[in-house]
């Protein structure tokens, strides 16, 4: 029975599932203090509140809620999966929040300005986030700038453009774009009747199946093709991967490309749901895209953990409105998945620490067994 | 014209003080992109000093009592990247991107907080006033603002050149950067040295913070954090080649046009040419890419930033 429990510790993925379990509770205890010292009466509560989430409600409003969290996990999913894909080449693209944005920039722009139908709006906003991650690659590769500096300056200047290019299109009596449905209903993604399975909440479209298979062909593009092992191979030595003969430049840019494509069609499977209107006024980058770092990190780098970890994170998220806001606010949830992904920043250490601990016991029953072998007349 | 050249001092002066912080850290070998973060917390100590203490004190007490409450606010949030990047050898970026997240969300939270708490639940914003307390912090001569803070910038700047270039402390905390092999077959603590680097940084960029949110207005709203100049620091400190002297002179550069979007409304010719606000909001962010890719080819950074130092491994 022993043995089992140890080769279980042995694996991996078993070894990353325990480190990001360690890095929920620890997240979860922070806040929990924070909100103790915020107001001890009410703490725990609040803390409820927040990790019973939609659970809180009756029946068929649990089910709507449920389907809006969902709704809400798909872009969150496909910035995660952006920056893992990016990850896997060395390249942390924090400019997966400008690529969502621009995505958002794209797909709303088609939709309201042009009125095209979903599928062209959906692949302009991904034509946009590819192009602003390109951008990132091409600086990276042709002139040496750092990408998290450029990503960070990509985000801000996306920011301030698409607040422009949307402005445009904004509704006359709010800051906000004017609403898909009222305006081209046919650029809404359909949903193939999915939305019965949640109460009928209409946000819920084929953008949920969709993130699944892209998070699939994520994992198959990046374990099971030449063309992944070839970004693998370059993230991990740039130059052996250059003396191997692989374009370890072009993958750099190839790479950042797919990754913003990535995070603009999220922005686009979430906009096009008409779950929410682009605000024209927003200064400052949509925490999206950072949470899709904290996703990606959590789910140990891997496209299949992406898809636990950007649900717990979106369900937290939507627990944090759920706080009594008369006294605490919802941010408790950002200042939780902060601390997971400060958190998750130990996980190589962790591991490192139970690797060493196994290899320890190991060394010590193998120093007992040969001594009771070799010794037995010295006792 | 004075009111553009009083706000590029003041702009600069941040930029300055935050990139030299940058400078720091990344000399001992460790890069620091939570300096945005750093730069949050420092603002919240400073505005809370200067929301609470009354203002009969008089200006030094003041003037000092923030400077010191934004440096130690500062300095005590850079500790979160010293223990995870010098005793944990996390990856720097992870911790200093979650560290960015952390203390907007922290100080949003911690605001929120306080103000619900105040006043009984009505007041639920992550704003922090200081009007009353900020005109503490400038002397005027005729239409001129001059700030305390751009004093202290220009102090910084020359024990920044000073600690570095001329004592026996900077030579080591340099060498931690580049070859922290050789640093310790020397004698020198690699450890203790990079953690100087990341604390004065923390320093820094806390005092970096308070000066940011007081230099054009005297409300802040703590949910916004400092809409990434934490990294046009870092912009500014790759430009002027992690030397004290040039970052100073870059930080004049971003400053300037940084000072273009709060001014261009006074010029009547850029008026005139009738660009929408928000081209001059994108201004600082589209020169520093710029400037980047024209100076990163041949860049100068420290060679080991970024590398955990790992005593075993050659």
């Amino acid at each position: 029975m022993k043995k089992e429990n140890n080769s279980l510790i042995r694996k991996d993925g078993f070894q990353t599932l325990l480190a990001s379990l360690v890095c929920i509770l620890g997240g979860i205890f922070v806040g929990y203090i924070a909100l103790l010292i915020i107001e001890p009466s009410g703490a725990l509560g609040a803390i409820t509140a927040v990790l019973k989430s939609f659970f809180r409600y009756p029946g068929k409003l649990m089910l709507k809620y449920f389907g809006q969290t969902l709704v809400r996990t798909v872009p969150l999913l496909m910035c995660a999966l952006s920056v893992l894909f990016a990850y896997k080449v060395g390249m942390f693209n924090i400019g997966v929040a400008g690529q969502y944005v621009a995505g958002a920039c794209g797909c709303l722009y088609a939709a309201l300005a042009w009125n095209l139908p979903w599928l062209p709006c959906l692949l302009i906003g991904m034509v946009m986030g590819a192009l602003l991650g390109a951008a990132s690659g091409l600086l990276k590769t042709k002139c040496n700038v750092n990408i998290v500096i450029s990503g960070i300056m990509l985000n801000w200047i996306t920011l301030y453009l698409t607040n422009l290019i949307l402005g445009t299109v904004k509704s006359p009596s709010s800051p906000y774009t004017m609403s898909l449905m009222g305006t081209n209903p046919k650029a809404l993604l359909p949903s193939l009747g999915l939305e019965a399975l949640f109460n009928n909440e209409k946000s819920v479209t084929i953008a949920i199946p969709v993130a699944l298979i892209m998070a699939v062909v994520v994992w198959v593009v990046l374990n099971k093709t030449k063309f992944g092992y070839e970004l693998k191979a370059t993230g991990n030595n740039y130059n052996a991967a250059k003396y191997a003969g692989m374009k370890e430049n072009q993958n750099i840019i190839l790479t950042m490309l797919i990754a913003g494509a990535l995070a603009g069609m999220g922005a686009g499977l979430l906009f096009l749901t008409g779950i929410e209107d682009w605000e024209t006024t927003i200064s400052s980058v949509p925490a999206m895209g950072f949470n899709g770092i904290a996703v990606a990190f959590l789910g140990g780098l891997s496209p299949l953990g992406s898809i636990l970890s950007a649900f717990f994170i979106q369900y937290i998220t939507t627990g944090g409105g759920n706080v009594d806001l008369q006294v605490y606010c919802a941010q408790i949830s950002s200042l939780i998945s902060s601390l997971i992904i400060y958190l998750c920043a130990f996980v190589a250490f962790f591991k490192f620490f139970i690797q060493t601990r196994i290899r320890k016991s190991d060394e010590k029953k193998a120093a007992a067994l040969k001594a009771s072998e070799e010794g037995g007349e010295d006792k | 014209m004075t009111l553009l050249v009083q706000y590029t001092l003041i702009f600069a002066s941040v930029l300055l003080l935050v990139a030299l912080g940058g400078c720091f850290a990344e000399r001992s070998g460790v890069i620091n992109i939570g300096l945005e973060g750093i730069m949050v917390v420092g603002a919240l100590g400073g505005a809370l000093v200067m929301k609470f203490l009354p203002v009969t004190v008089g200006a030094p007490v003041m003037v000092l009592t923030t400077i010191v409450a934004s440096a130690l606010f500062g300095l005590l949030f850079s500790l979160l990247l010293a223990v995870a990047a010098i005793n944990f050898k996390a990856d720097q970026t992870i911790t200093g991107t979650a560290m960015n997240m952390l203390a907007t969300a922290g100080a949003t939270v911690a605001v929120k907080a306080m103000n619900t708490a105040a006043s009984g639940g009505n007041d639920v914003s992550s704003d922090i006033a200081y009007t009353q307390a900020k005109d503490l912090f400038i002397v005027r001569f005729g239409s001129f603002e001059f700030n305390w803070f751009m004093l202290v910038a220009v102090i910084c700047l020359v024990a920044a050149y000073v600690v570095l270039y001329k004592t026996r402390f900077g030579l080591r905390l340099r060498a931690c950067g580049e070859h922290p092999q050789a640093a310790d077959s020397v004698g020198i603590n690699v450890y203790k040295m990079r953690y100087a680097g990341v604390l004065i940084s923390g320093l820094l960029g806390g005092l970096g913070g308070i000066v940011y949110i007081t230099a054009g207005v005297s409300v802040w709203k703590f949910e916004n954090g400092v809409a990434g100049f934490g990294f046009l620091a870092l912009a500014v400190m790759i430009f002027g080649a992690w030397h004290p002297i040039k970052i100073a002179l870059a930080a004049l550069l971003f400053g300037f046009f940084r000072a273009l979007g709060n001014v261009y409304s006074g010029f009547d010719f850029m008026m005139a040419l009738n660009i929408p606000s928000v081209v001059y909001n994108m201004l600082p962010y589209i020169i520093s890419l710029v400037v980047l890719a024209f100076t990163s080819k041949k860049s100068r950074a420290p060679k080991a930033e970024g590398i955990p130092y790992d005593k075993g491994s050659r």
